[in-house]
């Protein structure tokens, strides 16, 4: 097998918290906290996570569209988190990202034709009547029409908006995109048309997806291989059938038990889990699941579990598994 | 992997064939009677500046001492000046360069403006610190006592006069802009910039400039009746226009002597400055209704 | 709020140290030697050299920016090039006739301005309130220095009523103890002097008023239609109370937070205006101290002239928005 397409070693994205006027308090938010996961080609990788966990600050992180990012991001074999950021800009040709929210993501005051156009302007060497041909092309292949690229974005419903997006973020053939709950502001009709488009380019065009998600029947629908995400760190990781047939860990098993829609086996009766999610400013000690966890054991407060391999690809970070 | 030549496809019109953005603003100005109305002064200024030398035979500057004082008449319609000079002449072509120093000195204030709004509230951090601090410099000095000493460093002249009323706006769009700037790089379309590859200047002058303007051009227009003021008293006292130059702050401040014997050297000089300002500032005033209801 | 007080001096630091530098410069920006140009292209070569050593030009940039701060902290601000005596004697008597003026621009200003804002607003659309807007649009488009002639014209020639130049008829002197006539007089029980005073403030405190009235009148009336929505109003309203007396008591106090956002901006143009304004009414003020100075090219006043201008600008605006912070408890300090 060929080796990974994007590997993601150690990520971490820490924020200070400024004080205020000349004082720094030293305090930091840590956003994410050590992630690490490969995805290969032409195969999807689902992350969820409740929200304010930090799998939209991965897929961001990966992109350095949040900066100061620490950790590896080895892109076709090149660690794109230390390259300049002039390089940096000619590897957007080949990684994209899908916006969570059509609305916000489109600039209101271009049309849909040169907001798609506009990769092309500064990612690629195709003259301007070029690009008007591509532009057309784009359109018809996410299922709009040429005669769409006159508009204004706010002339479209949301599920069209999402597919302007997609082509935009098609326009320069990407090898992989990043999808940032790409579906997550879309009625659920419209949900599974866009979800069947981004399969159905991923078959045209072999396209590997980092679909980032807080839906898990969303993720469960599209993805390959899974990583469960908790307080800026991956506590699970696996196979789609591996991981919703058999979840291992704790967090996990409280999360399927409450999605309406999947039934993991093992747990019939719904889990709920104590308290919230605590504040990444101020994590609990050794594992950040144990307040909140129902088999939670005295090592779980001081000892941070390692993702360790339970076969089959799947891994857990939990000391319920501990040798 | 190329997810080309699939569909054989036409190059497609990308630019809307309908009205820019901003005209749709500028039809609802048309419903706004005190914008038209302030727009209307605006151009009658513009004309007769543009006209002067059509409407009027008189000269605009010299000696005629068989003709000083004469008050308003119908050879005269306002009058003459001590010199003799005809002063509805020198008032239209003192509408020349009121409007000149009050249009050019705005845009060299936006332009300055903007620029340093636009890499204080990009970039932030320390071009930051810097840039607002200049600002709040600047901004410390009541602004005509700082164009006066702009004025007094560069010698007084007409130009000067412009180039110290420019410098002294310039904190005023400057923190403008900054603020917007502030707010719609927050915006995710701009991250969505970033992710194709976009350039930074790109990304400053083609995405949150465009959507920063709207306060800027408000407050341009309001700044021109502001400019316009600012040189009619610099040139008051004597630091703009020089002797023989029909600028209506120096045409007031060379006949204030007359003021019992020939008050209309100084009555219409003065309505040209406040129809003039008055102008602007109905038609700024229509325009901010207009186009940003939220401001102010 | 004790941070928020602190962080507020503390921002004033680099403030002060850019105007001393932007103060200093004036000087030392003009074009060719500033010696030379203050003495104008006939000056002998020596009084050239003396006119340098008098003022320390001709030592390093550095060691003369130091000692030009020195002495204004210590409160020398050098020594005018016309008269030779030290400016900061000079400057407060012109400096006290320009607060007196300040003062009465500011009440009237206050007075009319937010009166008519509330009226206008009570009386929304009728022609006292297309009249009082009309006006005020008059208001901020009219030159002060025009304003103030057309007042003269009016007043003091054609009418006779007010005298048009001074601060007090030169044959009855009043004796000065702090400087603002109007304060002093009162002291001394010199009701005739009060008067007098009283009426050379009239004309020339209209006139620099007249800017920030018609500026405090719009933003009354705007925040006023705000407020006169607001479900209390409407409350005291059903209460029964006359409705006048509603729009005094219960409205008048947030109108007027907007007012006061704003006096800091309006000192601004006070202190602006009042160059104009003095020169017009031969008010002898700190403005036509500049003015005067401009004239005569004594650098070291006008350099002086402005720093004491702008300083009283810095801190108004200080007090301003500590009074603002302490008035409403929704500001952020950050």
């Amino acid at each position: 097998m060929k080796g990974p397409l994007l590997e993601v070693k150690d990520l971490k994205v820490h924020y200070p918290i400024e004080e205020g006027f000349l004082s720094k308090s030293g305090n930091v938010v840590k956003a994410i906290d050590g992630v690490n996961f490969s995805i290969y080609e032409n195969e999807t990788y689902g992350l969820v996570g409740e929200s304010g966990c930090g799998k939209s600050t991965t897929g961001k992180a990966i992109l350095r569209l949040i900066e100061p990012v620490v950790g590896e991001v080895i892109f076709e074999g090149k660690d794109i988190n230390q390259i300049s950021r002039k390089e940096m800009r000619k590897v957007y040709k080949d990684m994209q990202l899908i916006f969570q929210d059509p609305y916000a993501s489109l600039n209101p005051r271009m049309t849909v034709g040169q907001l798609i156009e506009e990769p092309l302007i500064v990612n690629s060497n195709l003259n301007s009547g070029e690009r008007k041909v591509r532009v057309s092309e784009l359109l018809e292949i996410v299922g709009l029409n040429a005669y769409h690229a006159p508009r204004y974005p706010h002339e479209f419903s949301g599920g069209q908006r999402q597919r302007i997006g997609i082509a935009r973020a098609l326009a320069l053939n990407p090898k992989i995109i990043i999808a940032d709950e790409a579906v997550s502001a879309l009625d659920v009709s419209i949900q599974s048309q866009v979800l069947n488009l981004l399969r159905k380019l991923q078959r045209e065009f072999g396209l590997t997806y980092l679909f980032i998600s807080h839906d898990l029947s969303v993720v469960k629908h599209i993805s390959d291989r899974i990583g469960v995400m908790y307080l800026g760190r991956i506590v699970e990781q696996g196979t789609k059938h591996g991981l919703y047939d058999k979840p291992l860990h704790p967090y996990t098993q409280a999360l399927f038990s409450a999605s309406p829609t999947i039934k993991a086996e093992s747990r019939k009766e719904r889990i709920v889990l104590k308290g919230d999610m605590p504040s990444p400013t101020n994590p609990p000690t050794g594992c950040a699941f144990h307040p909140r966890c129902f088999a939670a054991m005295s090592k779980c407060k001081t000892v941070q579990p390692k993702l360790q391999n339970m076969g089959d690809g799947h891994y857990v970070a939990c000391h319920l598994y501990d040798e | 992997m190329q997810n080309t030549s699939k569909v054989i496809a036409r190059p497609v019109e990308i630019k809307s064939s309908k009205k820019p953005l901003w005209l749709e603003g500028l039809k609802k100005l048309k419903k706004q009677r005190t914008a038209m109305v302030g727009l209307a002064v605006v151009l009658f200024f513009i004309l007769l500046g543009i006209l002067a030398p059509v409407l009027t035979t008189q000269p605009v500057d010299g000696f005629n001492p068989e003709k000083t004082l004469i008050p308003p008449g119908s050879d005269h319609w306002f009058g003459t000046d001590d010199q003799g000079r005809d002063i509805f002449t020198r008032i239209i072509f003192g509408a020349r360069i009121s409007l000149w120093i009050g249009f050019f000195s705005v845009i060299g204030s936006i332009i300055a403006g903007c620029l340093l709004g636009l890499v204080a509230g990009f970039y932030g951090k320390w071009a930051d610190t810097i840039i607002s601090r200049f600002f709040d410099i600047m901004l410390a000095f009541p602004s005509i006592l700082l164009a006066i000493a702009i004025v007094a460093i560069l010698g007084p002249s007409l130009f000067n006069a412009l180039i110290a009323i420019a410098i002294v706006n310039i904190p005023t769009y400057g923190r403008l802009i900054r603020s917007r700037v502030l707010s719609v790089k927050e915006e995710e379309y701009i991250m969505s910039a970033r992710a194709i590859g976009m350039s930074d200047g790109r990304i400053l002058f083609r995405h949150i400039l465009p959507n920063s303007i709207t306060p800027i051009i408000v407050q341009g227009t309001l700044g021109i009746a502001t400019a316009i003021l600012e040189a009619a008293s610099l040139g008051f006292l004597g630091l703009g226009a020089q002797p023989g130059e029909p600028e209506w702050g120096k045409m007031l401040a060379d006949a204030r002597q007359f003021l019992t014997v020939a008050p209309w050297t100084l009555l219409f000089p003065g309505f040209a400055i406040m129809l003039t300002v008055i102008g602007f500032n109905m038609f700024g005033d229509g325009l901010r209704d207009a186009l940003d209801p939220k401001m102010k | 709020m004790k941070s928020y007080f602190a962080r507020r001096l503390l921002q004033l630091i680099p403030v002060l140290i850019g105007m001393s530098i932007v103060v200093f410069s004036i000087i030392h920006a003009i074009p060719g030697d500033p010696a030379t140009v203050i003495l104008g292209d006939h000056a002998t070569p020596e009084a050239v050299v003396d006119l340098k050593a008098e003022m320390g030009l001709d030592k390093p940039i550095v060691t003369q920016y130091l000692s030009y701060v020195k002495g204004i902290v210590t409160g020398d601000l050098g020594t005018s090039l016309r008269t030779k005596k030290p400016i900061m004697d000079e400057a407060i008597p012109y400096l006290a006739a320009t607060i007196e003026l300040m003062l009465i621009s500011m009440i009237i200003a206050i007075v009319v301005g937010v009166n008519a804002g509330i009226l206008a607003a009570w009386r929304r659309a009728s022609w006292f309130d297309y009249g009082a807007m009309l006006i005020a649009l008059v208001g901020v488009s009219v030159p002060v220095f025009w304003l103030g002639l057309m007042e003269q014209w009016v007043f003091a020639e054609k009418l006779g009523w007010l005298p048009s130049t001074g601060r007090i008829n030169a044959r009855e002197p009043v004796e000065t103890i702090t400087g603002l006539l109007l304060l002093d007089t009162t002291i001394q029980g010199n009701w005739i002097g009060f008067w007098d005073a009283l009426k050379h403030l009239i004309l020339p405190g209209l006139a620099l008023g007249t800017i920030p009235m018609a500026i405090i009148a719009r933003i009354t009336r705007s925040s006023m239609l705000e407020v006169l929505n607001v479900d209390y109003v409407r409350t005291a309203r059903a209460k029964g109370l006359s409705e006048l007396k509603i729009l005094y008591k219960h409205s008048l106090k947030n109108a007027f937070a907007p007012v006061l956002t704003i006096i800091g901006m309006l000192v601004g143009l006070l202190l602006g205006g009042a160059v104009l304004t003095e020169t017009i009414f031969g008010w002898p003020g700190i403005g036509r101290y500049i003015y005067d100075a401009i004239g005569s090219r004594d650098y070291p006043v006008i350099q002086s002239g402005i720093l004491i201008v702008s300083t009283i600008f810095v801190f108004v605006n200080l007090i301003v928005d500590l009074l603002y912070a302490r008035l409403d408890p929704r500001i952020k300090y950050r």
